[in-house]
């Protein structure tokens, strides 16, 4: 066997296993409901016309969700809180969670909606503090799957 | 008429008696010797004159003495003397009675015109009277005076007589005039009468005429009518028998048909060729006929005494075809019946002019009845036909429609039931071809397929023709590509042509449209029809297609006289000619091809596949389509053209179609394409913005992004076609929608507003519908449910999703 056909047959067999792995995690994530159906359809939405649309828009949801928990801590660090602002933001956070498929989130947001609608801050409180987390943990695997997709592409497969 | 014979000869014997004693008196003055028997005589006369019943007394009395001079017995002079005073008297007084006895009877009748002469006859017999009583005087010795008085009135009695007999002279001729005029005028009366008489006859018979022609016309029952006749003609004429003949239907006889007594006449019948009855015929009068002849032995000879006279009369017998439109009826009819009277035997009676004429009047009325009546039986028999047909008609018509709908209905039910399972099998040989299969298994289910497509073709084909036929198909309109129709066929076609090792060559000409509206799926099928023929029936060779523009030259070369396209604004006739190098058609076949059912002997034999519906299919079409298809081939061996024009429409502008390109969506399945299609997305969310900017992009859609109703106000244009807005964010989207529609009013192009949110309660629903939006969908939306819901926007143009 030569050097480049030795490096290729490795070649395959990392690509292989890299696949499996990114198979694997991205089935993870689904099973364990940080992702669901509508991250499927934003995937099939991904072609030749438009190569990096998943990773497009979950930057831009990362960056509008930011934005809106920083708002909305704004917003009930405040004396008097302006309940209706806060459910508008959770609103709009609600929305972007679902294009995604962000399951959780859109979960959390839900409840937080209700508890605005009562007013309840501490429940309000509450919700944030799990919005952020769940936020927080859906971004690292994201990226972590973006990660594995990137060397994938690296190592020579199409999707 | 005796007694006037008594009366003149009486008179004359009186005055011939005067006369001669007057002649004696003169000859002999002396009293002595008067012929006195003479006297005698004359007295005798004079009496009988006036009174007839004493005449036989006087007669009597004076028989007694006879005149023959002999002397008597008793002194002759004395009788003498007695007897001329007797006679003196008695004549003095018949002298006397008779004036009396004229005025008296002239005074009872009025009309005696010669008074006058009565007068002077009066007054001459009055001297005459008084002559002879003055005579009585003058027997004895007499005076003077008396003398006188005798000579006075002789005098005047011969002067009264004179004149008397002068006048009498005139008045006499004048008397027998009038006798002989009086005998002139009663023959006049008598003449008069008679005609009188005729007269009232000809009027009797004239009545009997009309009354008999009233009774003839007043039935158009040909029965009716001669056995009226022979009655009426009977009584009126008071016949023994009367009887028609009438011709047999082979013409050589005449059979007696009615006769007036006996009352079922016996069919006798009688040659007619007879002298006789060709004498009849002959003349339009009525001819006397022997009573021996053939048609006048009706009777048995009973009478001892000669039969009476018999009279025959033809009836001509009228058909239709003699009466002209302004002609009389032709008088050269050759049928006659002969109608035969016989007056009764033993009354010696003869057969009148006047009667005769009635008789040939009767004729010819009952002629003219005869052919009314034949004329109504036409009429009446032809309207029965007539009602005949018609109803035979009527049952026909039912019968065919309930035929035609009993097809209609057996095509209907058949097309349904046909073709399901034709689908079945088809569908599943189609997705058995797409599983594993061994070559074999392969093989297998291609046949199968080509089978069942075949099949379904002619399903189709038979329904397809059915309905053609009955004119209910439609021709669909719509623009197709027609570049791309040619080229689908020679697709089609090449498998097969590359098999027989045909060469296959499509022409299309530079100046022919690339798009046309018209039925593209019929067009195919003709096209294919016609070029699947010429392949079909070429062994080897080429087979070459060629599109054109039918140019207004090229009409007249077109073999069929009567086809005169008119090309027209926005319409192209279409030329296609299809060549082949095949077996050729004979000439005589041509026709025939395009009937269906029809089977050329020749290509039967070769080919079992074809019911020979296809081109008459396609005939149908392209008539359907205002074109004409032809077929010309010089003959068996020289191979076939067929050459149809078709009338297209062109579209005016060539981007109004959606010009269907299929987008490679990773080469793995057909999307529904909405190329092009422009759209609006608005939504204030970033993320779903994108999300479904991407969706939509991803169907081929040519999207727009704003994040604001103010934004989407200024962009939004009749360039889009949809409109996707989200409507979770407040009511800004309901009055977005407003404004859109009040940008847009009354336009149907305007683009069509669809809500996409996230909400599922019902308000928002009501919500959008109240605005007037055109559709509401919920998110999240995946590729499918997007290309599902644009594709029923565009079709349907409403599309709100349950929720």
């Amino acid at each position: 066997m030569t050097k480049t056909e030795s490096n290729k047959t490795m070649d395959v067999n990392v690509m292989v296993q890299l696949q499996r792995q990114l198979v694997d995690y991205t089935a993870s994530l689904f099973h364990e409901g940080f992702l669901d159906e509508q991250f499927n359809q934003l995937q099939q939405l991904q072609d030749e016309t438009n190569p990096d649309f998943v990773v497009e828009v979950v930057t831009l949801f990362f960056e509008d969700a930011e934005r809106l928990l920083n708002e909305l801590t704004k917003a009930l660090s405040q004396e008097s809180i302006d309940f209706k602002r806060l459910d508008a933001h959770v609103h709009q956070l609600k929305g972007s969670s679902s294009s995604i498929g962000a399951q959780r989130i859109h979960r959390v947001c839900i409840s937080f909606r209700n508890s605005c609608e009562e007013q309840n801050v501490e429940g309000c409180l509450k919700s944030l503090q799990q919005v952020k987390q769940e936020y927080s943990l859906v971004k690292s695997k994201l990226e972590t799957l973006f990660k594995m997709e990137q060397q994938l592409l690296a190592a020579g497969f199409s999707r | 008429m005796e007694m006037q014979l008594t009366v003149t000869c009486f008179s004359f014997s009186h005055f011939y008696c005067l006369l001669c004693h007057h002649l004696v008196s003169f000859l002999h003055p002396t009293p002595t010797h008067p012929p006195n028997h003479i006297k005698g005589l004359a007295s005798l006369v004079d009496c009988s004159y006036v009174k007839e019943e004493e005449s036989a007394k006087v007669v009597q009395s004076i028989t007694m003495e006879s005149c023959n001079c002999i002397e008597p017995q008793w002194p002759a002079d004395e009788l003498l003397m007695k007897y001329q005073y007797i006679s003196d008297f008695f004549i003095a007084l018949a002298y006397f009675s008779i004036p009396l006895e004229l005025i008296y009877f002239v005074k009872k009748s009025a009309v005696f015109p010669y008074r006058w002469v009565l007068v002077q006859f009066g007054a001459f017999i009055v001297l005459c009277g008084a002559t002879h009583l003055i005579n009585l005087w003058t027997f004895t010795m007499h005076t003077r005076t008396v003398a006188i008085v005798m000579t006075t009135a002789k005098v005047l009695t011969a002067v009264v007589s004179c004149a008397t007999a002068l006048m009498l002279v005139h008045i006499i001729p004048d008397l027998l005039s009038v006798k002989t005029r009086e005998l002139f005028l009663k023959n006049k009366a008598a003449e008069l009468d008679r005609e009188m008489g005729l007269i009232r006859t000809q009027e009797e018979t004239g009545r009997h005429v009309r009354m008999l022609t009233h009774e003839i016309r007043s039935t158009l029952d040909r029965h009716t009518i001669l056995k009226t006749t022979l009655v009426e003609l009977g009584r009126t004429l008071g016949l023994e028998e009367c009887a028609l003949w009438m011709p047999t239907r082979t013409g050589l006889e005449l059979q007696l048909s009615y006769t007036l007594r006996q009352h079922n006449p016996v069919g006798y019948t009688v040659p007619i060729h007879h002298p006789v009855i060709n004498q009849v015929f002959s003349s339009n009068r009525a001819v006397k006929i022997s009573p021996n002849c053939p048609v006048a032995r009706l009777r048995p000879h009973s009478g001892k005494f000669l039969p009476g006279e018999v009279v025959a009369v033809r009836v001509p017998l009228l058909h239709l075809s003699n009466f002209q439109i302004y002609d009389w009826p032709e008088v050269s009819t050759r049928n006659y019946a002969l109608m035969v009277l016989m007056l009764p035997s033993d009354s010696a009676r003869q057969w009148h002019v006047h009667e005769l004429e009635l008789v040939e009047v009767v004729a010819d009325q009952v002629a003219v009845a005869l052919s009314h009546a034949a004329i109504l039986e036409e009429s009446m028999r032809a309207r029965d036909m007539l009602m005949e047909q018609n109803i035979a008609l009527d049952l026909a018509r039912r019968e065919a429609e309930t035929a035609i709908r009993a097809r209609n209905d057996f095509l209907a039910v058949m097309n349904h039931e046909m073709r399901t399972p034709m689908h079945a099998i088809i569908a599943l040989s189609s997705l058995l071809q797409e599983t594993e299969l061994t070559a074999e298994q392969r093989l297998m289910v291609e046949t199968i397929l080509k089978s069942s497509n075949l099949l379904a073709t002619l399903i189709n084909d038979v329904l397809d023709l059915s309905r053609l036929e009955d004119g209910s198909l439609q021709l669909e309109e719509s623009t197709f590509n027609l570049h791309s129709v040619f080229k689908e066929v020679l697709n089609l076609i090449k498998p097969i042509a590359s098999v027989k090792k045909l060469s296959l060559t499509l022409q299309i000409a530079a100046d022919l449209p690339v798009y046309a509206i018209g039925d593209e799926k019929r067009l195919t099928q003709t096209i294919l029809n016609v070029v699947g023929n010429a392949v079909k029936f070429s062994k080897e060779g080429n087979v070459s297609i060629t599109a054109f523009v039918a140019k207004p030259e090229s009409f007249k070369d077109a073999r069929i006289p009567d086809f005169l396209p008119v090309p027209s604004d926005g319409h192209f006739y279409l030329q296609v000619q299809v060549k082949d190098s095949g077996a050729g058609i004979n000439p005589q076949d041509i026709p025939k091809l395009f009937t269906k059912f029809a089977q050329n002997q020749t290509l039967a034999t070769r080919n079992a596949a074809g019911s020979g519906l296809g081109l008459a299919i396609c005939k149908r079409f392209v008539n359907l389509m205002e074109g004409q298809i032809w077929i010309e081939s010089e003959g068996t061996g020289k191979g076939c053209t067929v050459t149809f024009m078709v009338k297209l429409g062109i579209p005016d502008r060539p981007n109004e179609s959606k010009l269907p390109y299929a987008p490679k969506v990773q080469g793995n399945h057909v999307s529904k394409n909405f190329a092009g299609l422009k759209v609006l997305v608005m939504d204030d969310n970033g993320v779903s913005r994108t999300v479904t900017k991407g969706l939509l992009m991803h169907l081929g859609c040519d999207v727009t992004t704003v994040s604001s109703s103010e934004e989407c106000l200024r962009v939004v244009s009749l360039e889009h076609k949809v409109v996707f807005m989200d409507v979770c964010t407040g009511l800004d989207g309901y009055e977005l929608a407003v404004r859109i529609h009040e940008k847009f009013t009354k336009r149907l192009d305007r683009p069509l507003i669809v809500a996409l949110t996230g909400n599922t309660n019902k308000v928002t629903k009501e919500n959008c519908m109240r605005v007037g939006m055109n559709g509401l969908v919920l998110k999240p939306v995946s590729v499918d449910k997007m290309r599902g819901v644009l594709s029923e926007l565009l079709e349907r143009r409403v599309l709100f999703e349950t929720i």
